[in-house]
């Protein structure tokens, strides 16, 4: 006989309850990076907007890291790692195949047995992960979901490739979402095309390493224009799709955070969405360099913590890389 | 259709757009980046807004090809009569 079963039910609206983030303690230079490549410091800021990025040292783990930035996030939200339900972590630097990192950095905050595991969308993982979150919340799936976003990819860059050294870098944001009275999380934007899969990937499969003759790491490889071309005009139709499905236009708009690629697509997506002045735009990358899945929570975080942006308004994320895949939300700031 | 000097003076109100050059200073025999300083980024934006105002395709593999003006120009015109 067929039962009926019950559906779940939750709330019906959800919200970014707290954001945090850890930036690594090693300042690395451009001159720094023109130790490894056969380039300048104007060439590296007027190409990317890059003055100087950070690195990790050893003991600031992807695990670390992002430990660091939950409990910052929690803090802020005011939710015990007890509360959370599920632990969503974007990244494509913790270099294990299995388990994920999720369950541990859930373990070490004590948010066990939250449902934990891992999102493979790279530089779009966190804009993957807030939807998720959002959806778990609105589903009752879980109450609380804590979202993060955090990279080493300096562990995965070649330093002597003078199309992506100067970029990658290393970083944690995170984010509580949890129920509300009023929407705070607008409907998302997303997708992916595997067409173009070779426009930012890693450079051989592991078995395709375990069979050379002297294993090296299988770094991170983009093909720069095209994806300056993706990112920069694509990407700014997602981010007006996002602001349409919102209910919204950019006269609504107090802060843009696009994924902190390069400064140029910022400033081209910027332009393409003829935001106003008024509008604080993330700039992030200047002094962080590239951090994939991490970027985005990592610019919110500081915008708010200097004051440019405040809890309460509202913002637009668009976050976008290999896959390639992207997504984009309207969301308002906790 | 376009004539050549309507492509050029588009192309040169593009580029004064994109990377701040004088529109005057597009000319035919100019090399987009040992002349104009238009960077490889910059290039790409030029050609996407090229790519808008002539109704043509410029695919990634030719922007390496247009290095003048004089170039893309000839370009811009043989996609449109084709």
């Amino acid at each position: 006989m067929t039962a009926k079963i019950a559906t779940a039910t939750g709330a019906q609206h959800a919200a970014l309850l707290g954001l945090g983030s850890y930036r690594p303690s090693r300042v690395v230079t451009n001159a720094e990076i023109c130790e490894h490549i056969d380039s300048t410091d104007e060439w590296i800021r007027t190409r990317s907007g890059i003055i100087e990025r950070r690195f990790s040292e050893p003991h600031e783990t992807v695990q670390m890291m992002s430990v660091a930035a939950s409990r910052t996030a929690l803090e802020r939200a005011d939710i015990h790692p007890a509360q959370i339900d599920c632990v969503l972590v974007a990244t494509v630097s913790h270099l294990w195949q299995t388990p994920a990192i999720a369950p541990l950095i859930s373990a070490e905050l004590g948010s066990t047995p939250a449902a934990a595991f891992d999102i493979s969308a790279a530089c779009a993982g966190f804009c993957y992960g807030v939807t998720m979150g959002a959806d778990m919340v609105r589903s009752g799936t879980a109450k609380y979901v804590l979202v993060i976003g955090v990279e080493r990819l300096s562990d995965i860059t070649d330093p002597t490739d003078r199309g992506t050294a100067f970029i990658f870098a290393d970083g944690a944001g995170a984010a509580v979402i949890g129920p509300s009275d009023v929407e705070g999380i607008g409907p998302v934007v997303w997708g992916a095309d595997g067409e173009k899969f070779d426009f930012i990937r890693q450079k051989q499969s592991w078995i395709d390493v375990l069979a050379l003759e002297r294993a090296v790491m299988p770094h991170l490889q983009m093909e720069g224009n095209p994806v300056f071309r993706w990112a920069s005009f694509e990407m700014a139709k997602v981010a007006q799709e996002a602001l349409d499905r919102a209910g919204l236009t950019v006269d609504d708009l107090d802060v843009f955070v696009p994924h902190q690629a390069n400064m140029r697509i910022t400033d081209a997506m910027a332009r393409a969405l003829k935001l106003p002045e008024r509008v604080v735009i993330a700039r992030d990358i200047a002094y962080q360099g590239n951090t994939s899945a991490a970027s985005v929570p990592l610019a919110a975080t500081a915008l708010l913590e200097s004051g440019e942006a405040k809890s309460g308004q509202t913002a637009l994320f668009i976050a976008f890389g290999a896959g390639l895949a992207y997504a984009a939300q309207v969301v308002t700031l906790p | 259709m376009a004539s050549t000097e309507e492509i050029r003076s588009g192309l040169a109100d593009i580029v004064n757009e994109v990377a701040g050059i004088p529109a005057d200073d597009v000319q035919l025999d100019k090399s987009f980046t040992d002349d104009l300083d238009v960077d490889s980024l910059s290039m790409v934006e030029v050609v996407v807004a090229a790519e808008e105002q002539f109704g043509v395709k410029i695919p990634d593999d030719e922007v390496k090809n247009l290095k003048t003006v004089g170039d893309a120009v000839a370009f811009i015109e043989n996609a449109s009569a084709a």
